[in-house]
């Protein structure tokens, strides 16, 4: 079953088309990636998913619902959890409190219940602490909980980046570009951490990537776009022998030479 | 190793940081509060009045500015809402003190409905004027409508009665002002410890992150609006009857930015900065009286300082 089909999904900034056209699906509990050179549109898609873009016209359709249109806190409620590019961590709250953030939608108390701290209230505050400990302990982070995020080592807070968002519990997980800046080892704990989400969690994973590596060894589908098109679309193996696609990388790398 | 002063103010910090030390502070420091009003002269007794009235309503606007991170120039406007509905109330109809409460405070939440409900979707610089806007538009109504006394405001609210005593003497609205204001700061406590607490840090440190993170922003700014709108409200209750007369000029864009300053100047955010700053600003020109006419140049340049050198304000956040 699909839990994410995506129909003929257009936007454009200013009348020029950032995604032209674009139609794919993602398969509950399957590890799919989008790729395509600098530009191609990937982060739009992302945006245009959550709710930080409206789309032109198209159809999103999450878990058999339409969800078009919708608010990004209700998208999130609704179950689809995201990572940013560049890291967007609260940075003057500790670890535990950037990951409390996640719980935020799964839980109601308001200005009473904090002011009279009602029994309910308590309870929900101690379910909050503990639901975000055992996310931050499933990304490896625990020990680091009381830390200011923005002091941590980059490796690390992309680890505070993941735990919040399964913090949000979702079903689907959108990840942008996972692998940027980390170093090599760091590569192989993320490939072990996304397979580990997948596996024991049971949470759909769709992911932006650069690193082609790391696309081909975890990606059950891969989507390629070009110029905000679908361009290929198949398993790694598939993906790699498109002429389409190794024309569109080798031409973004003919330019990047003529620079 | 730092210099002898130095090490001595980290002790003190470090010996703060325990939540059973600061309660026996805080116990000192309320205990001296309710003492001073039998040692204090009346002029004395008035100024500390006025400083704990400023601080419920600095700890209000707190919420807006401090909490939720939004920009509010008009906050003056809930304080005269607050105010205004308590002297009609009384003046007017005749009612109860103690009844007009609610009904203030209900009104002072409305107004923060329908000013912040459409407004809250802008970012801050807009919001900050439109705000602006609000503040002048509460005050230019009070000053035109017959039920509000006009530019002369209302004369003769009465003084409420507590258990058979005529709340009528400063020492009476010391501790009036004195429990509202620990009031204010025990639910302020509370609320930054709550998840609605977090939520607001959340939106003032990444809106589209909280966004991301299933937090409805508009729907959290609204929150903070309309509870700071109560604190202003409740405080515009007691105002009322203390003067017993309130005119529009009471509820100025100064009057505004005046709440803000202690804000700021004290450190957005901290309970603690929010009261030491709302009693800068009630204290300075009064220690300064001497000076005359010199002494709110003083207190500019002494702002500038504080903002230059500590632009966190005078406590600011621990980090």
């Amino acid at each position: 079953m699909a839990l994410l089909e995506v129909h003929d999904l257009v936007l454009s900034f200013a009348g020029l088309e950032v995604i032209r056209e674009l139609t794919f699906m993602v398969e509950q509990g399957t590890i799919a990636s989008m790729i395509g050179p600098n530009g191609a549109g990937k982060t739009s898609v992302f945006n245009c998913l959550t709710g930080f873009y409206r789309p032109d016209s198209g159809q999103i359709k999450f878990n058999d619902h339409s969800i078009l249109r919708r608010k990004p806190h209700k998208i999130t409620r609704a179950g689809m959890a995201r990572t940013f590019q560049n890291l967007r961590l609260f940075k003057s709250m500790t670890v535990l409190e950037n990951v409390m953030s996640g719980m935020h939608c799964r839980t109601s108390a308001g200005a009473l219940g904090a002011v009279f701290h009602t029994p309910s209230q308590h309870r929900e505050e101690e379910l909050i602490t503990r639901v975000s400990e055992e996310c931050l302990a499933f990304v490896g982070l625990l020990e680091k909980k009381d830390h200011y995020a923005g002091n941590l080592p980059y490796g690390d807070q992309r680890r505070v980046e993941w735990a919040r968002a399964l913090a949000t519990k979702p079903r689907l997980l959108l990840l942008d570009e996972p692998a940027a800046g980390l170093n090599h080892d760091e590569k192989q704990e993320l490939i072990e951490l996304i397979l580990h989400i997948r596996n024991e969690l049971g949470i759909t994973i769709l992911l932006i990537e650069h690193d082609m590596g790391l696309v081909m060894k975890v990606s059950e589908k891969i989507t390629v776009i070009d110029y905000g098109k679908k361009i290929a679309e198949g398993t790694a193996g598939e993906v790699q022998n498109n002429p389409k696609v190794i024309e569109a990388y080798l031409g973004s790398e003919d330019e990047e030479d003529l620079l | 190793m730092g210099s002898p002063d130095t090490s001595m103010i980290t002790d003190w910090a470090n010996w703060l940081q325990h939540q059973r030390n600061r309660m026996v502070v805080l116990m000192v420091m309320a205990a001296l509060a309710m003492v001073i009003p039998l040692v204090a002269n009346n002029y004395m007794l008035e100024v500390l009045t006025n400083a704990w009235f400023y601080t419920i309503l600095c700890l209000g606007l707190n919420i807006v500015v401090g909490y939720a991170g939004l920009l509010d120039l008009g906050y003056a406007a809930f304080f005269a809402v607050g105010a205004y509905t308590t002297g009609i109330l009384t003046s007017k109809f005749g009612i109860n003190f103690w009844l007009t409460i609610p009904a203030a405070v209900f009104c002072s939440m409305l107004a923060g409905i329908i000013i912040g409900g459409p407004t809250l979707r802008l970012r801050s610089d807009y919001l900050a004027i439109v705000t602006l806007g609000f503040g002048e538009i509460v005050r230019i109504i009070a000053r035109n409508l017959e039920i509000t006394g006009g530019a002369s405001g209302l004369i003769g609210i009465n003084r409420p009665s507590f258990f058979g005593i005529e709340l009528s003497q400063g020492i009476h609205f010391y501790y009036v002002f004195l429990l509202l204001a620990i009031l204010a700061c025990f639910v302020s406590y509370r609320l930054q410890n709550s998840r609605l607490g977090r939520a607001w840090q959340y939106v003032r440190e990444d809106e589209d992150a909280a966004e991301a993170m299933g937090i409805n922003r508009v729907g959290v700014k609204l929150y903070a609006y309309v509870i700071g709108a109560m604190f202003g409200g409740v405080a515009g209750c007691f105002f009322a009857v203390k003067m017993t007369a309130i005119s529009p000029e009471t509820f100025t864009f100064a009057q505004s930015v005046l709440i803000l300053l202690g804000v700021v100047l004290g450190g957005m955010g901290k309970i603690p900065g929010v009261v030491v700053g709302a009693f800068a600003l009630v204290l300075f020109p009064e220690v300064f009286r001497g000076l005359g006419s010199m002494r709110m140049l003083i207190f500019g340049i002494v702002m500038l300082i504080i903002m230059l050198y500590r632009p966190e304000g005078i406590w600011p956040r621990g980090k």
